[in-house]
């Protein structure tokens, strides 16, 4: 017997009904709930809610830098004064963009980060007016299956779409710029400073041949992972002049950076307090969206500007004594760059002390000498989030951690702590410095308590376990539950 | 590198194609273990258009996507005649998920296409739709010696061995070679393959030495593998062991 679906205002009633229930009942933030029981209800109700937003939808996806791009597009369009309905939470799959859309009343325009495997699905329901596609880097393959399945499958949503939708895309992924170039309107970005390539494709480089006809690309410039200025030798396929590109990349530690860039409207200087390249990446991500929705630079820039980091991408908390920086590490190419941003932090710090007595910069040999020593805890689950396929971690740089012998205490936590263990161990760490604790909260106390002396703790968490590790923390009233998060 | 008494040369087989479930874990298995002995590992790196150096102990080959499969695949067929030669005269082959379709007779692909193999291994796959994803414990004998080999399976092919080789392991749990005769990997003396990934060797320190054993057997060496703290190894074993047994 074919149930007729119910009426919509009784199935939203009912669904933000069970979401202040979840949050009462300390289950989490009523971030996914009432999507997931409204879209089992009525199916179409999130198409129908998507139709009803007056200045449509936007969706932005990619493996890594959705949730922050969103981020800063969401200030850009706070700026602007347009109401704006979003799932800044991180609840991305078609529950969280339903949920979303039932707490939209009255709002302008709704804009949602979209996870890359459900965003196909999302362009079908929502029919949006502009689509961010960022990157595609490899990640739980467990899930996605193989990184160009998921390619194919962008393409096909992106052949779907309206002509009239604007795409935005990263000029430097080869494979996102190959589907992306299709379409007829565009609006490409990408980063064009010669002083931020590394001279060859790290082995952690995804994608790194030509979609159309499978040989090896060519690089002038290569960034991250597989992002750079590419061409194939072979048919000539080429990454085009981005409409807004990066001309200069200044980056300053974990404090954040400075961005030169030329854009259709003229060039724009942009300090952020987002660190590391892949944030350079986000917010050019952002500023061609915010183009792209016919934004005024003059009022949009300012406002990207004063966002600070989302939470636990390079979030600090002072936690009794220790500085406590926490970089999500969920696949190689975010986690390595969080390392080196991590590492770049503490160079500077190096120069500075090498300044110091004996080369003549008084002023400096009266500092302290400071505890150089570097401690870390690395937390890795492995639940549907996260992937539960672990053999990612063998290609991060851990080994960038013990450059220089500052190492001084790793502690190693999370569902799959041994295999974290084992990572180490075989990346050469002594095991005098290396502790497994897999309980998320007991592995963040032995972490504070080596940490104590040195001042810093650096925090790598998987997804589920910063969620596990922000829910201590609130737990002890150091740091706002994630479904706070703005 | 490091110092120690060079002992065991690795021949790595398109490592920038072949090498999406951490592969480097298994070569770093392989250069550690040595290195705590105070031995050394040479590793050679032989991608698409590169020679295939003849006088390695081990050859390793990994995994990749279909399409880098494809790519590494015509040049393999190149250099097949020089590795039935050195698997002939006693050079260890592994072959992890990729590789070992790769080792085999061939793989025909969703779409039926065929990707062919350089057939040292007599095994033949064909992809079906549903692929085969999560924690495996197999039994594994090798060297007359019976031992629990944990990892990770991730693969779409559905492998079948002909007479030349036997089953590596005996599931305990996962889907192995084929999801239905309870078989993981393949073995003809000296030539292994496997879809166990995870990586395969950190977390299976047994075979690890097994087959760093049977190299520098072929290095004609008389250096001795002595035993090792493996106390985080078994660890580690335990656990994954323990968590496949929540499963299924």
């Amino acid at each position: 017997m074919r149930v007729p679906p119910l009426p919509r205002a009784l199935v939203a009633g009912a669904a933000r009904g069970a979401g202040r229930l979840s949050k009462r009942l300390g289950q989490g933030g009523g971030t996914s709930i009432p999507g997931l029981i409204l879209t089992r209800l009525r199916p179409q109700a999130t198409a129908e809610m998507a139709l009803a937003v007056p200045n449509g939808v936007v969706l932005v996806s990619g493996t890594n830098g959705k949730t922050t791009t969103a981020r800063l597009v969401r200030a850009a369009l706070d700026a602007s004064g347009a109401k704006v309905a979003s799932n800044t939470a991180g609840a991305n799959l078609e529950r969280g963009v339903a949920t979303a859309l039932l707490h939209a009343d009255g709002a302008d325009v709704a804009l949602f980060e979209a996870d890359e495997a459900v965003l196909p699905k999302l362009i079908e329901q929502t029919r949006p007016r502009v689509v961010t596609l960022m990157n595609l880097f490899r990640d739980q393959l467990d899930r996605f299956g193989e990184l160009e399945h998921l390619a194919d499958r962008w393409q096909r949503a992106v052949a779907g779409l309206d002509p009239s939708c604007a795409v935005v895309y990263n000029a430097d992924d080869p494979a996102v710029a190959e589907i992306a170039a299709a379409h007829p309107k565009t609006v490409s970005y990408g980063i064009d400073d010669p002083r931020a390539g590394r001279d060859r494709l790290p082995h952690a480089a995804d994608s790194n041949r030509c979609r159309r006809c499978g040989v090896p690309l060519a690089y002038d410039l290569a960034t991250i992972a597989h992002l750079g200025r590419w061409s194939c030798p072979e048919c000539g396929l080429r990454r085009v002049q981005p409409d807004v590109r990066a001309t200069r990349v200044e980056l300053h530690g974990l404090g954040g950076q400075r961005l030169s860039m030329s854009t259709p409207e003229g060039a724009v200087e942009l300090s952020l307090r987002l660190p590391g390249m892949h944030n350079s990446y986000n917010a050019l991500a952002a500023t061609a969206t915010a183009w792209a929705l016919g934004l005024d630079g003059e009022v949009t820039g300012p406002a990207m500007a004063k966002r600070e980091a989302a939470f636990g991408r390079a979030e600090r908390i002072q936690i009794g004594a220790v500085d406590v920086i926490t970089l999500l590490a969920k696949n190689p190419a975010g986690a390595n760059e969080n390392l080196r941003t991590m590492l770049l932090e503490d160079r500077s710090l190096q120069s500075l002390q090498a300044r110091g007595p004996g080369s003549g910069a008084t002023h400096l040999q009266a500092m302290q000498p400071e505890d150089r020593s570097l401690h870390a805890l690395v937390l890795l689950n492995d639940r549907t989030a996260d992937g539960q396929d672990v053999s990612w971690i063998w290609d991060v740089d851990y080994e960038l951690l013990l450059a220089g012998d500052r190492l001084a205490s790793l502690t190693v936590g999370g569902d799959r702590a041994y295999d974290m263990a084992l990572r180490f161990r075989y990346a050469g760490v002594d095991s005098s410095k290396l502790s497994v604790v897999p309980g998320v909260p007991a592995a963040l106390d032995a972490a504070l308590e080596a940490a104590r002396p040195a001042g810093k703790l650096y925090a790598l968490p998987t997804y589920t376990a910063l969620l596990e590790l922000r829910a201590v923390l609130a737990g002890r009233g150091l740091a706002p539950a994630f479904w706070e998060d703005q | 590198m490091s110092g120690g008494v060079p002992a065991v040369r690795l021949c790595h087989l398109y490592p920038d194609l072949m090498g999406i479930y951490a592969d480097r874990g298994n070569i770093a298995a392989f250069r550690q273990r040595l290195q705590w002995r105070g031995l050394a590992l040479e590793v050679v790196e032989a991608g698409i258009g590169d020679p295939l150096p003849a006088d390695c102990h081990l050859y390793y080959l990994g995994g990749g996507q279909d399409r880098d499969q494809l790519a590494a695949a015509g040049d393999l067929a190149r250099k097949a005649d020089l590795l039935h030669r050195v698997a002939g005269d006693g050079a260890v082959v592994l072959g992890v998920c990729g590789g070992y379709q790769l080792l085999s007779h061939g793989y025909t692909a969703a779409d039926g296409r065929r990707i062919p193999g350089i057939g040292l291994l007599d095994a033949d796959t064909i992809a079906d739709p549903d692929r085969l994803i999560g924690d495996v414990v197999a039994d594994v004998t090798l060297n007359g010696e019976t031992r629990t080999v944990v990892g990770y399976e991730n693969h779409a092919g559905r492998t079948h061995l002909g007479g030349g080789c036997t089953p590596l392991g005996r599931l305990r749990k996962g889907r192995g070679n084929n999801g239905a005769d309870d078989c993981e990997g393949a073995v003809a003396g000296r030539l292994v393959g496997t879809y166990l990934h995870g990586p395969l060797l950190p977390k299976n320190p047994w075979m690890a030495d097994v087959l760093l054993g049977w190299a520098l057997d072929h290095a004609g060496s008389s250096l001795d593998l002595a035993p090792l703290d493996d106390g985080l190894e078994r660890a580690a074993h335990a656990a994954a062991q323990a968590r496949a047994g929540r499963k299924r």
